[in-house]
């Protein structure tokens, strides 16, 4: 038996995979009040879907390479290290800087405003979603600023993917469903270290 | 339309005339495209890392440059190809994200397009031309038959190197 300090990504159990969509459950369920609040309507959330994603399924899972994709980015610190993007289609960043801002963003690229307005929404999401990890876990994560890029989806996407690409082929996605009268998707991608990773899975008494 | 190739993210390919071949969205990543100019043989590897010892995960060559270069060669000698009469072309290793983070992974991009230059000096390949870093996503295409190494970029005039 493979030491769980030794597990890599591929070998962890289906039950930590549903302890980690618990995580994300409870994570976009805090996120989906925040947002509600934010928003000022009523958001409704999806149960997530959470898979491991072969590189090669990076770029289609959001609507093929060249999709246009909003990517908020952050990196955790604190008890484990690593990073955490929310990424969502350009579309979806567009309808939630439109709730936000009460109007539709001018013309086809987002403005500085809109662009912060953006990164505020990436940080509640990602904020509750973390918070839920940490709760669960009793570990202590500290969140930096939040970064924002807007580009093709393959280019966006291997930022996470270059940061797995370190210890295995895969990287662990977790999809998840807003809506009120129209859907928002988005995803979040966990990228913690391999010490962090046997961190958690300890934590959470693997 | 003559047929295009598809190489993946970590992956490789070659082709010969008229075929071309392409991989979308290089963010960090660097596509390094390699032709010999007489028998026309062309190939595009799309590498991720820069160094295959640095990491445990390296069973698949085309993820790094310092392996994924000289697979792409070998690959391109199968096909016919004469690695002195081999010339190189490369794009990408951008820097998506503004943030300087304490990570050792800050950087990549540069770092990725160092190694990429090693890995092709070590070969004696020489590189005609580039277009890296900056902070936006690169889709490439490659033609064999001239060398012309088409660069897409989200809302940047279409580029040839």
């Amino acid at each position: 038996m493979a030491d769980s300090n030794d597990l890599t990504i591929e070998q962890m159990s289906d039950q930590y995979f549903d302890v980690l969509k618990e995580i994300g459950n409870i994570g976009a369920g805090n996120a989906t009040t925040a947002l509600s609040t934010m928003l000022g309507t009523r958001v409704d959330m999806m149960v997530p879907k959470v898979r491991l994603m072969e590189f090669k399924e990076v770029g289609t899972t959001l609507g093929g390479e060249e999709q246009l994709v909003a990517g908020i980015y952050l990196v955790v610190d604190g008890d484990i290290h690593g990073s955490i993007m929310f990424v969502q289609q350009k579309e979806s960043a567009r309808a939630m800087v439109q709730k936000l801002m009460g109007m539709p963003p001018e013309g086809d690229d987002f403005s500085e405003m809109e662009l912060s307005a953006l990164k505020e929404i990436g940080n509640v999401i990602t904020g509750a979603y973390l918070n839920s990890l940490s709760t669960l876990t009793n570990l202590t994560i500290y969140p930096s600023v939040p970064e924002i890029c807007i580009d093709m989806a393959g280019a966006i996407l291997s930022v996470p993917a270059i940061e797995f690409g370190a210890v295995s082929d895969k990287m662990l996605l977790i999809q998840t469903d807003f809506a009120d009268d129209e859907a928002m998707s988005g995803y979040f991608i966990l990228v913690p270290d391999e010490e962090s990773d046997a961190r958690i899975l300890h934590a959470l008494g693997f | 339309m003559a047929d295009v190739i598809k190489v993946g993210i970590a992956d490789l390919n070659v082709c010969k005339p008229p075929e071309l071949i392409t991989t979308i969205g290089l963010g960090s990543c660097v596509g390094i495209a390699i032709r010999d100019k007489q028998s026309k043989v062309g190939g595009l590897v799309h590498v991720m890392l820069p160094n295959s010892r640095e990491v445990k995960s390296s069973a698949n060559p085309a993820k790094f440059a310092d392996t994924g270069i000289p697979e792409l060669v070998r690959r391109l000698e199968k096909m016919g190809a004469v690695r002195s009469r081999m010339v190189a072309k490369i794009a990408g290793g951008a820097t998506m994200f503004a943030f300087q983070s304490k990570s050792e992974l800050t950087g990549i991009g540069d770092r990725n397009v160092i190694a990429t230059k090693a890995a092709l000096k070590a070969l004696n390949i020489p590189i005609l031309a580039e277009d890296t870093g900056a902070n936006y996503g690169r889709t490439v295409t490659f033609n064999p038959e001239t060398g012309d190494y088409e660069v897409k970029a989200v809302g940047k005039p279409l580029k040839v190197i």
